[in-house]
């Protein structure tokens, strides 16, 4: 497989020097990188797991909503941004497989390089505060 | 191919006795084979160039890795530009602005007298980023790699052989050491199993921690991504200015010393010659 784009790598660089879990998905949403402290969130280790299909990690925890009802995918911000390529924020519930349910906010944008191509797309969590 | 090097200095063209070994002039190389001529960069390695002289070659190529001034210094100093029975192609990393547009920053005044518009050359350009062409007996993969700015590598290949040059490239950064996936190495691609790898060593492992993002690699860094993308032979270039040649001679026995790679490495110097198959 050939490497990765020039500005795919550079979002992995700087996410590995984040505190905050950073997720890196293709253009299909296949998961290419997630770095240590998205490590926690998820529940395994990028060198262990190394990439995931869609169909994988997009069932690795439930979303839901402040009454507890469970989320569309394509009201998900990073689900959005891979669709019309543009940044979404939404704060939510997440549900653990094991049902620890916590209260994050997301925040995703579009990685579109120099020639203008869409190359793929990031989602930042963040611990949630009521605004 | 024949490989002609002509300046390997980085940063600023550094005359004087501490340098004439290893050489002053600012990036060029040359790649030659029957009548296709290819220049890479534009430094100052690039003037007195007369391989043209007596030889009937109508046109010449120069590819730019990016537009910093230690790249591009000796265009206006670059005699088959003043030629006007010469075709002159100038390929080079595109950006939100045209090539010929941030070419014409340098080559106006008041940082030089003559237009660009005005080389009495049949000038052409070419905006590339992750581009293949041809030029005569060569294939050309560029790609971008991690510099500060719009900034690309080659990859030049004939039936042969294969050349890679990459003069100024950061590929640890933001890494504690570079990845050994090589999915995740910026340049992977440029210099998988080059027979030849031309590649940025501006600084000694000690003196990268304090010009982290600069857009450079340390030696040790530069031999560690030659390995991972099996280099057969690699040249260390872009020699920091302030580095005498006794210096270097110092930084590369100390290199060699503490790395026991099995490809053949050495220092770059200006006046080198290599022929690939």
């Amino acid at each position: 497989m050939p490497a990765y784009d020039i500005e795919i790598i550079l979002n992995r660089q700087l996410a590995d020097c984040l505190s905050m879990p950073v997720f890196i998905t293709d253009t299909t949403g296949n998961l290419i990188f997630y770095n240590e402290s998205a490590e926690k969130v998820l529940g395994s280790r990028f060198e262990e797991t190394g990439e995931m299909k869609v169909e994988m990690w997009s069932t690795i925890f439930k979303q839901k909503d402040e009454e507890g009802n469970l989320l569309s995918p394509e009201s998900l911000p990073l689900v959005r941004t891979l669709h019309d390529r543009y940044p979404y924020h939404k704060t939510f519930w997440i549900e653990s497989l094991q049902g620890k349910s916590e209260k994050i906010s997301v925040t995703s944008y579009p990685i579109i390089g120099r020639a203008g191509k869409f190359l793929g797309a990031v989602a930042i969590f963040w611990e949630a505060k009521d605004l | 191919m024949k490989i002609m090097i002509r300046g390997v200095r980085g940063s600023i063209p550094t005359t004087g006795p501490d340098t004439t070994r290893y050489g002053g002039n600012t990036s060029c190389s040359v790649v030659a084979e029957g009548d296709t001529i290819l220049v890479l960069d534009g430094g100052s390695g690039m003037q007195k160039f007369n391989l043209l002289n007596n030889t009937g070659i109508k046109r010449i190529d120069i590819l730019l890795t990016h537009l910093h001034l230690d790249h591009i210094q000796g265009l206006g100093f670059f005699n088959p530009l003043f030629d006007p029975t010469l075709d002159v192609h100038i390929w080079g990393p595109t950006s939100t602005s045209s090539l010929h547009a941030r070419l014409s920053r340098y080559l106006s005044p008041p940082l030089f007298p003559v237009l660009l518009r005005d080389l009495p050359c049949k000038l052409t350009l070419h905006d590339i980023g992750n581009s293949s062409f041809e030029i005569g007996p060569f294939t050309i993969e560029s790609r971008y790699v991690i510099h500060p700015g719009p900034t690309v590598g080659f990859r030049i290949s004939n039936r042969r052989s294969v050349f890679t040059y990459i003069p100024d490239h950061e590929p640890a950064l933001g890494s504690f050491e570079l990845h050994n996936d090589k999915k995740w190495i910026s340049g992977f691609d440029l210099a998988s199993s080059a027979d030849l790898l031309l590649h940025d060593a501006q600084y000694t492992p000690q003196e990268y921690q304090n010009k982290l993002g600069w857009g450079h690699s340390s030696m040790d860094d530069a031999l560690k991504f030659s390995a991972i993308a099996e280099v057969k032979h690699l040249l260390l270039t872009h020699h920091d200015p302030s580095h005498s040649d006794e210096q270097l001679d110092h930084f590369f026995t100390n290199l060699k010393s503490r790395n026991n790679y099995s490809f053949p490495y050495e220092l770059a110097a200006e006046g080198m010659q290599i022929e690939l198959p």
